[in-house]
C-alpha cells in the first residue's frame, strides 16, 4: 500500500507532477490500483449480484444454485410478481407516504426552530438552545419514549413512525450555524425595510441556504426510509408495516409474510428472486436521491459544518 | 450520525448581540415573538418525546405496573432495580459485550476511515477519486436492515460464498450464526457501511494541510514516506486525538439495529449490548422498571463519559462537542 503525496488535481502525467515529486513506481502504482480496485468491487459486487439475482429466471437461478453471477437473460418477473400483489405494494406506499410526509414535517420545523435559535440574546435563548443541546449527550431511554407514544395513543399509528424521531439535534444544529453564518447586515437591512421574521426567513434566508436545506432534507429522508426498530416497536398491524419489517421478516428471517399471499409465496420465479427483487426496491430510492445531493457531500455544507 | 457530530455547535466569533442588550423582558418577548413561535413546534416535539420521557424515567426507581398503579400509584423501591442489575449476569454479559466490542473497534475500525481517506486523498486523477469517493459513500445510506440482508446473501449458510465453496467441493460456510465470529462479522459489517463515510473529516483535515510544506519537505530530500510521516500525519494528528476521545465518550454505543437484528441469529451470548438489554428485560419479559433502570444507567453513564472526554478534548486544546459560552 502507498498512498504517493501528490497535490490533489495534479495530472498522472509525469510532466504535470510539480517539479520535486517523485514519480511514483509502478510497483506502487500497481498495488495502490488494485487496492482500489477491490474496494470498489467489496460495494459494488455484492449489488451487482443482487442486481442480476432479481432479474432472473428460476432457470437462472436454479442453475447458479443461488446467486447468480452470469447474466442469462433478464425478465422483470420478480418485479410483476412482487407488485400484483398487495404485501410488499402496501409496504412500499407506506413506506414512500411517512418518509414523504416525515421529511416535510422535519425539515419544515428544523428550519424554523433553527432560525429562531439563530439570534443570540433573543428572548429566552438560551435555555431553548440548552434543551436542543442536550439531546447530544442523553438518550431518555427506549422504555419512557415507548410507554410516551403507546400513552399518546400513537401504537399503531402512523405518527408513531414520525414524531419520535422528527427532529434532529444534530440536523437542526447544522441548519442553525449555516443561518448565523449569513452577514447580519443583509438581515438587518431587510428589518429597517419593515420585514418581520417570517418574510426574512421565508424571502432572504431560505433562499441562500438552499443547499444546506437539501442535505438535511436528504438525511431525514434516509433516516425515515430505513427506519426499522420504530416500526417494530410500535406497529402491530400488519397491514401497516413498513418495507423494513417486510425486509426483516421476509428477507433476512425468510418467514413466510404476514397474510400470505399466494403470489409472493408461490413457486413461479424462485424466492431468492423475489427476495432480492425486495432488496432492491429498498435500496433504488437511496440510490435515486444520493447522486442529487452528493455533489455538496465534500464541498459546501459538510465540510463546512465539520470546520465549524 | 457518527463523526460529523463532532465539533458541530458553531459559536460565531462575532456573537452578534445587537446594541439594545439591556432591553426589559416584556420588550424582549414582544419584539422575539415571531421567533418563539417559530420555536413552538420544535419545542413541543422535543417537550415531548425528549423531556417528559427523561422525566418519566423515575419508574427506574420504582416498581412500576403500567395497570394496576402506573407512575402515579407504583411503589418507590429506590435503587432495588439498579442493584438487582448487577446481580444480574445478562446485564453484566451486556455490559462486557458492549465494552469489548468498542475496544475491538477501536483497533480494528477506528484506523479504517483514516487509512481509506489518504488512499483517496493519493489518487491522482480527480474524475476517478469523484468515482471511488462516491461509490464507498454509498453503503451509508442503506439501512441496517438492507446490510443485514445484504451479507446474509454473500456469508449466510445458503449465501455466495457457501455456494461458490461447495460447488468446489468444500463446505459450506455460514457466518451469519457464528456466535465465535460475531464479532469480526460485526466489525466487517460496520466497515463496509460506515468506513467510506467517516474518511470524509478526514479528507477534509487533509485538504487544509498547506501543500508549500511538502514542496518544502521535498526540496529538503524527504522522500514520500518521510513527508507522510512528518507532515501528513502531524496535521490529521488534531482531528484523529479528538475523534479518537469522542469514541471513547461513546463508548457505551455500538449500534443498536445491526444488534437488534442479528440477536436471534446468532444467540444473545454474543450479541447482547446495552440497548438489546433494555429492550429485552424491559419490553420483551414486561419489567418495564427494571428496564428502565438498565436504560438510565447506560444514558447516565453515557453522560458522564461524554462529559470527560470533553474535559479531556478542551485539555488538548480542542472544542470537543460542546464547548463553553
Amino acid at each position: 500500500m502507498t498512498w504517493a503525496l501528490t497535490k490533489p488535481g495534479a495530472s498522472r502525467k509525469p510532466a504535470n507532477l510539480a517539479p520535486w515529486e517523485e514519480r511514483p513506481s509502478p510497483i506502487g502504482r500497481l498495488s495502490k490500483g488494485t487496492l482500489v480496485t477491490l474496494i470498489v468491487l467489496a460495494v459494488l459486487g455484492p449489488l451487482y449480484t443482487i442486481v442480476l439475482t432479481s432479474l432472473s429466471s428460476a432457470a437462472t437461478v436454479n442453475r447458479a444454485g443461488g446467486l447468480v453471477l452470469v447474466p442469462e437473460g433478464i425478465t422483470f418477473e420478480a418485479y410483476q410478481q412482487i407488485f400484483s400483489d398487495t404485501v410488499v405494494s402496501r409496504a412500499v406506499l407506506v413506506s414512500t407516504g411517512v418518509t414523504l410526509a416525515g421529511t416535510l414535517i422535519s425539515t419544515g420545523v428544523s428550519i424554523l426552530g433553527a432560525y429562531s435559535l439563530s439570534r443570540p440574546g433573543s428572548f429566552l435563548h438560551r435555555p431553548l438552545l440548552f434543551s436542543i443541546l442536550l439531546m447530544f449527550v442523553f438518550f431518555p431511554g427506549i422504555i419512557p419514549v415507548y410507554l410516551m407514544v403507546s400513552g399518546l395513543g400513537l401504537k399503531d399509528s402512523y405518527w408513531s413512525l414520525i414524531l419520535p424521531t422528527a427532529v434532529s439535534a444534530f440536523n437542526v444544529v447544522v441548519l442553525r450555524s449555516f443561518f448565523m453564518n449569513i452577514p447580519g447586515e443583509v438581515l438587518d437591512s431587510a428589518r429597517i425595510d419593515g420585514a418581520g421574521e417570517w418574510r426574512i426567513l421565508w424571502r432572504i434566508v431560505l433562499p441562500m441556504s438552499k443547499a444546506v436545506t437539501a442535505v438535511v432534507a436528504m438525511f431525514y429522508a434516509v433516516g425515515y426510509w430505513n427506519a426499522w426498530f420504530n416500526a417494530m416497536l410500535y406497529i402491530d398491524d400488519t397491514r401497516k408495516w413498513p418495507l423494513a419489517l417486510i425486509l426483516r421478516q421476509y428477507v433476512v428471517d425468510s418467514n413466510p409474510l404476514p397474510a400470505a399471499t399466494a403470489g409472493v409465496t408461490g413457486d413461479a420465479p424462485p424466492t431468492l428472486a423475489i427476495k432480492m427483487a425486495i432488496v432492491v426496491i429498498a435500496v433504488v430510492p437511496a440510490l435515486i436521491i444520493y447522486p442529487l445531493v452528493q455533489r455538496h457531500f465534500t464541498k459546501g455544507v459538510i465540510v463546512g459544518a465539520i470546520k465549524g | 450520525m457518527g463523526v460529523i457530530t463532532v465539533k458541530r455547535p458553531a459559536k460565531p466569533a462575532k456573537a452578534a448581540a445587537p446594541p439594545q442588550e439591556k432591553l426589559p423582558w416584556r420588550a424582549k418577548l414582544r419584539r422575539d415573538r415571531s421567533l418563539l413561535l417559530m420555536n413552538l413546534p420544535m419545542l413541543l416535539l422535543v417537550l415531548g418525546f425528549w423531556w417528559i420521557p427523561a422525566l418519566g424515567n423515575v419508574i427506574a426507581f420504582q416498581d412500576y405496573n403500567p395497570y394496576t398503579g402506573g407512575i402515579v400509584e407504583s411503589p418507590i423501591i429506590g435503587f432495588t432495580n439498579f442493584a438487582l442489575l448487577f446481580q444480574d449476569p445478562q446485564f453484566l454479559r451486556a455490559m462486557t459485550n458492549t465494552l469489548s466490542i468498542t475496544a475491538f473497534q477501536l483497533v480494528f475500525y477506528f484506523p479504517v476511515p483514516i487509512m481509506l481517506a489518504l488512499l483517496l486523498h493519493s489518487i491522482v486523477s480527480a474524475r476517478l477519486r469523484a468515482f471511488v469517493q462516491g461509490v464507498v459513500y454509498m453503503p451509508y445510506f442503506f439501512s441496517w436492515v438492507l446490510v443485514v440482508a445484504i451479507f446474509q446473501q454473500m456469508f449466510g449458510g445458503a449465501g455466495l460464498l457457501a455456494q461458490l465453496l461447495r460447488e468446489r467441493g468444500h463446505e459450506g460456510v455460514d457466518w451469519m450464526t457464528n456466535s465465535d465470529t460475531f464479532i469480526l462479522l460485526i466489525t466487517t459489517q460496520t466497515i463496509w457501511k460506515d468506513a467510506g463515510w467517516g474518511a470524509i473529516i478526514f479528507l477534509a483535515a487533509l485538504s487544509t494541510i498547506d501543500p508549500n510544506l511538502y514542496e518544502a519537505a521535498a526540496v529538503d530530500g524527504a522522500r514520500r514516506w518521510r513527508r507522510m510521516w512528518h507532515i501528513t500525519l502531524p496535521g490529521l494528528r488534531p482531528v484523529i486525538v479528538l475523534l479518537l476521545i469522542l469514541r471513547l465518550g461513546d463508548a457505551l454505543n455500538v449500534g443498536f439495529e445491526q444488534f437488534m437484528l442479528q440477536r436471534s441469529a446468532v444467540g444473545s451470548e454474543a450479541s447482547e449490548v446495552f440497548d438489546t438489554f433494555v429492550y429485552w428485560s424491559g419490553l420483551r419479559t414486561g419489567d418495564l422498571g427494571y428496564g428502565a433502570a438498565a436504560g438510565l444507567f447506560k444514558g447516565l453513564v453515557g453522560l458522564l463519559l461524554i462529559v470527560a472526554a470533553n474535559r479531556v478534548a478542551h485539555a488538548f486544546g480542542e472544542r470537543g462537542v460542546y464547548s463553553r459560552s
